[in-house]
């Protein structure tokens, strides 16, 4: 029986994992900072599917909390996936260092302080998966994502370089970079309909590419040749460019 | 965010801003906020009823709270789909006490519209089985009602059309089967009197409902295809059947990708509709067990089959007639075929009696029937709501987009005491939508 750790599990996409998970007869251990919001999805998949269900209070600012909270997972999980992440007003986050700096510390930082933890014990184990959920924005820099395209960009970043460093310990970690997605995150904006993904149709994406140890997977496919195109843009033309 | 939305009908499309919530928590936001709005379900009612300037989507609030397979209660959040429930009690031995036509339909959707089947004259409407629900009213207010907690707001709320607040759990009871499959009877009637009659013969049944062929005139007006049902025992299934009794369907679905001329959809109800008639009951009866999907959610199987009216939408006109108005019956059925107007095939059903404020069903004759927009039509169908009047009938809020107030005061003897509870716990008329406004059910 295997356990996943979703870190994050608030998150629209978050409970689709969940559930796409629990449908596959994985146990599954739900962290978010607001624990007591999630006790509907863990009654929910506990009699869906009849998985084991626990809730799990996390926050990804505070990462002295990391270590005791990873460690008193009862089991550990098999498998970790970081899902949260936030997506602040570009042009407050550019005035107001609080919100810029806050940005960064929930995408890249915290991200980085929890998967450290997790990767440790995979690499002492010589198994284990880290999931982690980046984002088509990090593969190029731009005016109206500064500060969240940057955070992801590093976070991509690391996730390369953990891959490279778990790999010979026979600890996996594969990267998910998803274009639009339907989400509390986006429901403000509008989206076209034929290049956004459901949380639905990302969970089923995610697990699929878990079976086959997918290293990097886009959601939907075609976004890693839109990002083809868009990094191929040359910088003196796309410095002017309105993006 | 703002959009172009529509329900089943595609009529009226209008620009709404649609806000979701997924935590209680973030519902007390949008309700914190400026601005009226009307709770929306799945958006399978056919007309304006979730249609509005600010609608707040329940699709996202879809968990299942607590079920227990000894006993049958189930509890859950408003936005659950009745698709969903169904693949986690029928493997169990339960099944909905009742169900619409399909069940691409929220929790929410089928309180707020007080749901009927085809067995509403053995069970009643979906208002029957519930043990208790919450509502959240305009001022975040939870409270919990039953027909013995808050008797008022139950009432009201069920077939209320989302007036008196926002529905956000409901436990109800399941029904308990011994397999998912269904033991089926189709008799072919040659015409409307003899389906009335067979409806009588077989009024025992628990599920029943008709096919009527809307364009026949002379001996053989209202030839019909009857369907009738039961739960099929154990005892009934063939060996291959009984190797997994409580089986779910496989999900096979067609899509239809996009807007068809109206034609195309009334051609290939005619043909399936031949098909039955002439091919497959060849005999006048024939008995099988089939598996509970084709039965009740013939139509599911097309996902948008709604496209096939065509852009300019249609509406779908759902009446009821008291037993005793068989002549009724037939002046409408006539004055439809020689119109022209409507879709080739009607669904017949029986209502049994039904004790409540505002819900549409009572004892009597059910009939509806598609009608593709086009000059002329409204005009008609004021005409037919006189003639449903006049036999002391009425129409289903759910199906409405277009009738005059005044037909929803005399179809519904209790509507001033509707009105009055919809005020009481809606005293801002902060809720309220396309059709509350035509119908002058919110003041604004
Ligand atoms: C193919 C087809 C067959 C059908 N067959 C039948 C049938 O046999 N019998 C029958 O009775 N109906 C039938 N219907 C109608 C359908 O069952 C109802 O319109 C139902 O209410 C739709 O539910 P929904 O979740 O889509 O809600 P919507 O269509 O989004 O909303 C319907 C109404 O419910 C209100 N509402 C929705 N959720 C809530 C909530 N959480 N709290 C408060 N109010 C809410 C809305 O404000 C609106 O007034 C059929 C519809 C279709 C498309
Ligand atoms: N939606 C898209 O178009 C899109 C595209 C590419 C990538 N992504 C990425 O997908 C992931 C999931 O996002 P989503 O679209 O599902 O949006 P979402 O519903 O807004 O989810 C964001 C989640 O992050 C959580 N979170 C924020 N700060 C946190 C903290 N300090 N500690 C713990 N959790 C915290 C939030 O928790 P609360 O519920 O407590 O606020 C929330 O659950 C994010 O990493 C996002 O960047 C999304």
């Amino acid at each position: 029986m295997s356990t996943v750790l979703i870190l994050g599990a608030t998150s629209d996409i978050g409970m689709a994992i969940a559930r796409k998970f629990a449908s596959r007869k994985f146990d599954i251990q739900l962290a978010a900072r607001k624990p007591e919001q999630l006790q509907p999805l863990q009654s929910d998949i506990s009699i869906r599917f009849g998985r084991s269900c626990s809730i799990h209070a996390f926050d990804a600012l505070n990462y002295g909390s990391h270590a005791s909270f990873f460690n008193s997972l009862v089991p550990r999980p098999d498998i970790t996936i970081c899902v949260f992440g936030i997506l602040d007003e570009e042009e407050l986050a550019f005035d107001n260092w609080t919100i810029a700096e806050r940005m960064i510390n929930t995408n890249y930082t915290g991200a980085v302080s929890i998967l450290n933890i997790a990767a440790k014990y995979y690499i002492s184990q010589h198994d284990g998966t880290i999931i982690g959920i980046s984002s088509v924005a990090g593969d190029r820099g731009r005016a109206s994502k500064l500060i969240y395209a940057s955070a992801k960009a590093a976070f991509t970043t690391y996730l390369a370089g953990l891959r490279n460093k778990c790999f010979r310990e026979k600890v996996h970690v594969m990267t998910v970079q998803p274009g639009f997605v339907y989400s509390k995150m986006t429901e403000n904006q509008p989206l076209p309909k034929p290049i956004t993904s459901t949380p639905a149709e990302v969970a089923d994406i995610i697990y699929k590419a878990y079976g086959k140890k997918k290293n990097i997977v886009y959601v939907k496919w075609f976004w890693r040749y839109i990002m083809l195109i868009i990094k191929n843009i040359p910088e003196f033309q796309f410095k002017k460019m309105k993006l | 965010m703002k959009k172009q939305i529509a329900n089943w009908g595609n009529y009226p499309v209008m620009e709404s801003n649609e806000e979701s919530f997924a935590f209680h928590e973030q519902l007390n936001q949008l309700l914190d906020e400026e601005g009226d709005f009307i709770p929306r379900g799945n958006g399978r009612c056919y007309g304006d009823a979730s249609l509005g300037q600010r609608t707040i989507s329940t699709l996202k609030y879809d968990k299942i709270l607590s079920f227990d397979p000894a006993t049958g209660v189930f509890e859950c959040q408003s936005g659950l789909t009745l698709d969903q429930i169904l693949e986690v009690i029928v493997p169990r031995g339960w099944f909905l006490p009742v169900t619409p036509g399909t069940k691409f339909i929220t929790v929410g959707g089928a309180v707020a519209s007080d749901v009927h089947g085809k067995n509403h004259h053995i069970d009643g409407s979906f208002s029957n089985h519930i043990l208790d629900m919450d509502v959240v009213l305009a001022s975040k207010k939870v409270i919990t009602c039953s027909t013995r907690m808050n008797e008022d707001l139950f009432e009201a709320t069920c077939g209320g059309m989302g007036l008196t607040g926002l529905i956000t759990r409901v436990r109800f009871q399941l029904k308990k089967i011994e397999t998912s499959f269904i033991k089926q009877k189709q008799i072919k009637a040659g015409n409307l009197e003899e389906l009335i009659r067979l409806f009588e013969t077989y009024h025992q049944y628990t599920y029943s409902v008709a096919w009527i062929d809307c364009l026949k005139k002379g001996e053989q007006f209202g030839r019909s295809i009857l369907m009738l049902g039961e739960h099929a025992r154990l005892s009934d299934l063939h060996e291959k059947q009984r190797q997994d009794p409580l089986k779910l369907p496989k999900k096979k679905q067609i899509n239809f990708p996009f807007n068809l001329p109206s034609w195309v959809l009334n051609a290939f109800t005619v043909k399936a509709f031949n098909y039955l008639f002439y091919v497959k009951n060849f005999k006048r009866e024939i008995n099988n067990v089939i598996s509970y999907e084709p039965f009740f959610y013939p139509l599911d199987a097309i996902l948008h089959w709604n496209r096939g009216y065509g852009k300019n939408g249609f509406v779908q006109y759902q009446f009821v007639l008291p037993l005793e108005a068989k002549p009724g019956l037939i002046e409408i059925l006539n004055r439809i075929s020689d119109k022209g107007l409507g879709s080739f095939l009607a669904v017949l059903k029986v209502f049994g009696k039904q004790e409540s404020i505002i819900s549409f069903p009572m004892e009597g004759y059910t009939l509806a029937l598609d009608f593709p927009i086009k000059p002329g039509l409204l005009e008609f169908l004021d005409e037919l709501d006189q003639v449903v009047l006049r036999y002391g009938g009425r129409l289903y809020m759910s199906k409405d987009a277009r009738m005059k107030p005044e037909t929803l005061q005399s179809g519904y003897p209790d509507l001033g005491k509707f009105k009055d509870i919809v005020r009481k716990y809606n005293p801002e008329a902060k809720i309220h939508s396309l059709q509350s406004d035509r119908l002058f059910l919110t003041p604004n």
